[in-house]
């Protein structure tokens, strides 16, 4: 994440600095010559941190299209990103992960017309390989005799968590409220609990040694994931190429490999 | 004890020290909402993660005493040789991540565990996820703690006194019951003191291995750190519990053990 942040800062930089470098005349011929071979320079894209794999090869792709493209991305939570955005920290694209961070920057009018819901996550149960424990549904989180995590209602994924329990009729009887979704992951790699309700894209991201369940009730809690070109953005051209990228039958594909699912 | 005015290079570090160790208490003073206090405490599971907390914390002082200061007698007299090597070995979880640490418990405590798997087919018993494994998690972190103090102390301590009580005919168990043991009392108090203070933070090694469940392993640090996700405020109240309960007990035995090491 501090990473990300210190590549936003540089990109930032770099996009000063070639405004005061650039005359008129510089910008005019630049242009000139963006249009002609599409977009150039540095396209700066404020992403969750949940897309991290997905949008960093979408980016190597679009500077592999275009020659003369960066694409420079900064990771993080999406409500630490809106802060950022709204603190005035310049981007050319926001892709957040729900509705109530993306409403931030559209409610400070830092949008360039409306979000579009790009794709979109929902919780399923993850279990150690094989399904020791036989869980089947929601309802094996009421059980005594199984040993099973789910997020605390303090974190995000806790919260989708109880809407989806609620809307299944289940009261679960968790051994531990876990602190954030990937520690929960953990504990099932580990064999330890018999079941825990994450993120599809988390059970994706774990491999072999965990299994997904798909959870009917979780249709109720879908995640969506919004993304907007920012009305102040340094690189337009390249950040309509980047939004049309994943939006495109190439990029939903790459989001689907990863356990998102269309919106 | 001689009591001597400070040399005057002495002072600015160690006031430069006090500041730096102090100024993010005042910090936490600062921005705690005195206003609030009374809602923010009586919250329901504060009582509850305290208890948990203090019970905790003593409970696995009481076992590191008791595991630990034979093992510190072990590291500081024993003329086993691979001693400089277990020393090393046994302070491992002081520099282990606590959150590897709990992973590593998890590997053979868990019921997956080497030993966890054979206690879970024998007796049925799993110990993740229960106040035990809270117990079993900060003991593992802070005994370290009480081990090093008490060998410090036992090095330190005049072997004349056990030659004499050997010249006098007690035998091993007795010297070390009657004269090495009551010598380093005040190191053994010590050690007590900095493992309960560890023990008592502890939050890496805990969340992982113990989980995090109200009343059963949530202690205070697991309880401050999800209030810090969805109410900061709540979490600065509920860590100036933790410090007050800490400093209080601490000042109160440093009166009742210290009071007389010190003096002696």
């Amino acid at each position: 994440m501090r990473s990300g942040r210190i590549l936003a800062g540089l990109a930032t930089l770099a996009v000063v600095v070639a405004g005061c470098g650039g005359g008129d005349d510089d910008a005019a011929a630049s242009t000139a010559a963006a249009s002609a071979s599409g977009p150039t320079g540095t396209v700066t894209v404020f992403a969750a941190a949940s897309l991290t794999d997905v949008f960093t090869d979408l980016g190597q792709r679009l500077e592999e299209e275009h020659d003369g493209l960066t694409v420079q991305f900064n990771f993080a939570g999406s409500s630490a990103l809106a802060t950022q955005l709204t603190q005035g920290a310049p981007a050319d694209v926001f892709a957040s992960a729900n509705g109530t961070q993306m409403a931030v920057v559209t409610d400070a009018g830092l949008a360039e017309g409306e979000p579009a819901v790009f794709t979109a996550n929902v919780l399923q149960i993850a279990v150690p390989a094989g399904n020791p424990a036989g869980v089947t549904g929601l309802a094996d989180f009421g059980r005594e005799d199984l040993t099973v995590a789910v997020c605390a209602p303090d974190v995000p994924c806790g919260a989708a968590s109880a809407d989806v329990f609620a809307a299944a009729g289940v009261t679960p009887r968790p051994d531990t409220l876990e602190e954030d979704v990937r520690a929960a992951l953990t504990k099932v790699e580990l064999g330890e609990v018999d079941a825990a309700l994450v993120y599809t894209t988390d059970v994706v991201a774990a491999g072999d040694a965990v299994e997904g369940i798909a959870v009917p009730e979780a249709e109720d809690a879908v995640n969506d994931y919004p993304l907007c070109t920012l009305a102040a953005a340094p690189n337009p051209e390249g950040a309509r190429a980047f939004v049309d990228l994943v939006r495109s039958e190439e990029g939903q594909q790459a989001l689907g490999a990863a356990g998102f699912r269309a919106p | 004890m001689r009591r001597e005015r400070t040399p005057a290079p002495l002072l600015v570090p160690a006031a430069l020290a006090v500041a730096f160790l102090v100024l993010p208490l005042a910090g936490l003073l600062v921005r705690t909402p005195w206003s609030q206090l009374g809602t923010l405490l009586t919250a329901p599971g504060v009582g509850q993660a305290l208890r948990l907390s203090v019970v905790s914390a003593t409970l696995a002082t009481l076992v590191s005493v008791v595991l630990g200061v034979p093992l510190a007698w072990v590291l500081a007299r024993s003329r086993a040789r691979g001693r400089a090597v277990l020393r090393a070995l046994v302070t491992v979880p002081l520099v282990l991540p606590p959150v590897v640490g709990g992973v590593a418990l998890f590997l053979v405590l868990g019921r997956q565990g080497i030993v966890g798997s054979w206690l879970a087919e024998t007796t049925g018993i799993t110990i993740p996820f229960t106040t035990a494994a809270v117990v079993i998690a900060e003991t593992f972190v802070a005994m370290p703690f009480l081990v090093i103090s008490v060998e410090g102390a036992l090095r330190g301590a005049d072997v004349r006194f056990e030659d004499a009580a050997a010249t006098l005919g007690a035998d091993r168990w007795t010297t070390f019951r009657r004269v090495t043991l009551p010598l380093v009392a005040p190191g053994v108090a010590a050690g007590a003191v900095l493992c309960w203070a560890r023990a008592l933070g502890e939050f890496g090694a805990t969340i992982t291995f113990a989980g995090n469940f109200p009343g059963t392993t949530q202690t205070m640090p697991l309880a401050v750190y999800l209030a810090l996700q969805r109410d900061p405020q709540a979490a600065i109240v509920l860590s100036l519990v933790l410090l007050v309960v800490s400093v209080a007990t601490l000042l109160l035995l440093r009166d009742r053990w210290l009071g007389r090491g010190a003096a002696a």
